[in-house]
């Protein structure tokens, strides 16, 4: 029987690593990942894992060992935030260009500098582009179950490729909440084991991992990470039904909420989506028909399911919580660009939120609404939420 | 148990090599020596080697893909990073050992990295693998400088030589900068198996892996490998070179073992710095400085002093480790 667990998003986390029981857990300590981190060396410590934990000297180090691992066949995870990411991050696009199914709770977090150890999307943003899969979790209840679902997606054959799975530095990782936990047994079997096809430790059929990949071959390798993203995307829906099957909990590319008689909706990602839920009901009530679009899939970017849900609308605003300096913010970039083809494009506006862990109140979730519901947005104007002008 | 000539020949003579022709490695390059010997004695040993390498020479002439000259299973992933790769390798075949998903207990794994990719940019990794305890051997092939990317200066350079990043000029005489004595940093560790080697020495090599590939943890052996263009030296002379650093105590063999020293070549007489600086085409812009025996006397009292010391540890640590355990 599944069990409610009231703790941090960090022991929720913790906790499905523990149900997945990977052969290899790399990690080195940064706020606010350092609680997955810690609860996992208590679990080998205790002998409740039979992991290999290796206690690295850096992130760098960490993304290294989880590449060496990954390769040699072994189900392989590591966990990270913020300036940790960024260390990693030469390694973050050769473990996804070598097609390891590697697992990364990425706890988000500012990048420096200056120095901020709050939350904010910059580090996720960062490392959007290097062929990991990306999974954004409003709570507790999805970081823990996003996690499991990673792990099934990743080791797929016809896609290959690592994950991160981000969630909210100190609002998700450190708030005590209640989420649901599976049996042991149903997320085991769910995960199922890991036979990948090569592997370093296989001496009979020795394979190069890593080799140099000049003119002549590196274009179409990356076509074919570009290949396995697309069989992502496909191979997703299935994910989220077998999950479903086993949880009850019924997920998609994108949490809708309230928007199916919508004229105006917000998109924002991670646990802003609580506060702008309560903006919405508050809203609604005043009768104004508004919405809310949470992606949790950004990359593979579900574009059709963005065109689907904001054809015809009136008005969409989407907040992030990054910014892409010199350039429109990152979320909203690619949420603009997807409704270039759509028959009848609603008037747009860009808001930043939260930046370094800036309070985002529902007043502010709110200023933004009110802005689309007066026809007050401009499309080329990125605003601020909670900005000190 | 010292290798055998006849049984390394009889194994060569029926079974592949670890590292086979076909890498585009220079003419006269020492680097497929190091990766031949070692993964030679690993195998006639009944080992089988699983082999990661740092980005270098020895890496982008051996691995231009759909090709390779790696008959074992090989890694490469970064620069800075074989000793973390390696580290994660080895803690995938501990578990998967431990979980019976697996059950070759003649895995050994090898790391291979240069100067560049060991004293500089990837010491970081290397010690904190070392730390870990790690069940590895790492060979560094020391060619002294970056060669892969056109010979510029290293944590390994030594004084005097030319490079392009420390030229030798017309105000300054080249890298100010002795070269760090690595081996002593990873003996360091204590927990550790370390030592020197040599491409003209291609049995203490052998004996030196043997011992790395039986010692229970993190195993550490520094080669002398010349980079026959970039020292400007012929190519068939790597070897002579290196004989020649041996024999006048600039690249003394020794090896270190949980806190003790040993040194492995004691040579009766010892011939002047001199002649192996002179020996080398990238000191030739030195030898040309009227401050060229200043800089000469100093490293010959630089050699004087370590090779003293080195007998001294000898003597001070003989049956004493530090450690009897990682």
């Amino acid at each position: 029987m599944p069990v409610k667990l009231t703790v941090t998003g960090a022991a929720a986390v913790a906790h499905a690593m523990r149900q997945i029981n990977p052969d290899v857990v790399a990690a080195y300590p940064i706020t606010p990942q350092t609680p997955i981190v810690e609860y996992y060396a208590g679990f080998v410590s205790d002998g409740i894992v039979d992991t290999v934990l290796i206690p690295v000297e850096s992130e760098h180090s960490a993304m290294s060992a989880v590449v060496g691992s990954a390769a040699s066949g072994a189900r392989t995870m590591t966990a990270t935030a913020a300036n940790g990411l960024a260390l990693m991050l030469e390694i973050v696009y050769i473990a996804a260009s070598y097609r390891l199914p590697i697992i990364m709770p990425v706890v988000n977090r500012a990048l420096s500098g200056p120095i901020n150890i709050h939350c904010d999307h910059s580090d996720a943003m960062m490392a959007r582009d290097s062929g990991w899969i990306q999974f954004f979790t409003e709570n507790h209840q999805e970081a823990y179950d996003f996690t499991i679902m990673a792990t099934k997606l990743a080791e797929k054959e016809n896609v290959l490729l690592p994950v991160m799975v981000n969630l909210d530095g100190f609002i998700t990782s450190h708030g005590v909440e209640s989420f649901e936990m599976l049996d042991d047994g149903v997320v085991r079997e769910f995960v199922g084991s890991w036979n990948p096809k090569y592997s370093l430790l296989d001496t009979k059929n020795p394979v190069t991992f890593g080799p140099l990949d000049l003119f002549d071959y590196y274009f179409e390798h990356h076509r074919q990470q570009e290949e396995a993203m697309t069989n992502a995307y496909k191979e997703l829906p299935r994910v989220f039904e077998e999950f479903e099957k086993i949880s009850g909990r019924k997920y998609d590319f994108l949490d809708l909420y309230k928007v199916d008689d919508a004229d105006y909706i917000m998109v924002v990602m991670n646990s802003t989506a609580s506060t702008a839920k309560y903006v919405v009901d508050q809203l609604r009530e005043e009768g104004h028909k508004v919405g809310l679009v949470k992606p949790q899939v950004f990359t593979p970017f579900p574009k059709k399911e963005f065109q689907q849900v904001l054809n015809g609308r009136k008005g969409v605003v989407v907040l992030d919580r990054a910014m892409s300096f010199g350039k429109e913010a990152p979320l909203y970039s690619l949420v603009k660009s997807s409704l270039y083809e759509v028959a009848s494009r609603p008037s747009l506006g860009s808001y930043v939120y939260g930046l370094g862990g800036r309070d985002t109140t529902p007043e502010m979730i709110r200023e933004a609404f009110e802005d689309v519901l007066q026809g007050n947005l401009i499309a080329d104007e990125q605003r601020y939420l909670g900005l000190r002008e | 148990m010292v290798p055998n000539i006849r049984d390394i020949v009889g194994y060569v003579e029926t079974h592949d090599w670890g590292f086979t022709q076909g890498h585009r490695l220079c003419p006269g390059c020492n680097a497929p020596m190091v990766a031949n010997w070692a993964t030679l004695a690993a195998k006639s040993m009944g080992y089988e080697p699983v082999v990661a390498a740092a980005t270098g020479c020895l890496e982008v002439s051996s691995t231009i893909y759909p090709f390779t000259s790696w008959n074992v299973p090989y890694i490469h992933n970064a620069f800075e990073n074989v000793a973390a790769t390696i580290s994660g390798a080895e803690a995938a075949y501990r578990s998967l050992l431990n979980r019976g998903k697996i059950d070759n207990d003649k895995i050994k794994f090898i790391a291979f990295a240069g100067d560049g990719g060991t004293y500089d940019i990837g010491l970081q990794a290397l010690s904190g693998a070392i730390e870990r305890g790690h069940d590895f051997v790492y060979i560094l092939y020391d060619n002294e400088g970056y060669m892969n990317t056109g010979n510029q200066r290293s944590g390994s350079t030594p004084p005097g030589a030319d490079s392009t990043t420390a030229p030798v000029g017309k105000s300054i005489p080249g890298k100010l900068q002795l070269k760090k004595s690595i081996v002593d940093i990873v003996a360091g560790h204590e927990g550790v198996y370390a030592a020197t080697a040599a491409t003209a020495e291609p049995w203490d090599f052998m004996r030196k892996m043997q011992t790395a590939l039986e010692f229970k943890g993190p195993s550490f052996i520094a080669m002398l490998a010349p980079c026959v263009r970039f020292w400007r030296i012929p190519d068939d002379s790597g070897p002579e070179v290196t004989k020649l650093a041996i024999e006048t105590k600039y690249w003394p063999l020794w090896e270190y073992n949980m806190g003790v020293y040993k040194v492995t070549k004691k040579p009766k007489t010892f011939k002047p710095i001199k002649d192996y600086v002179a020996k080398l085409g990238r000191y030739s812009k030195l030898m040309k400085r009227q401050d060229a025996n200043e800089i000469l006397e100093e490293l010959q009292n630089y050699v004087d002093a370590k090779w003293d010391r080195l007998l001294a540890l000898e003597e001070i640590s003989k049956d004493k480790p530090i450690r009897t355990k990682i």
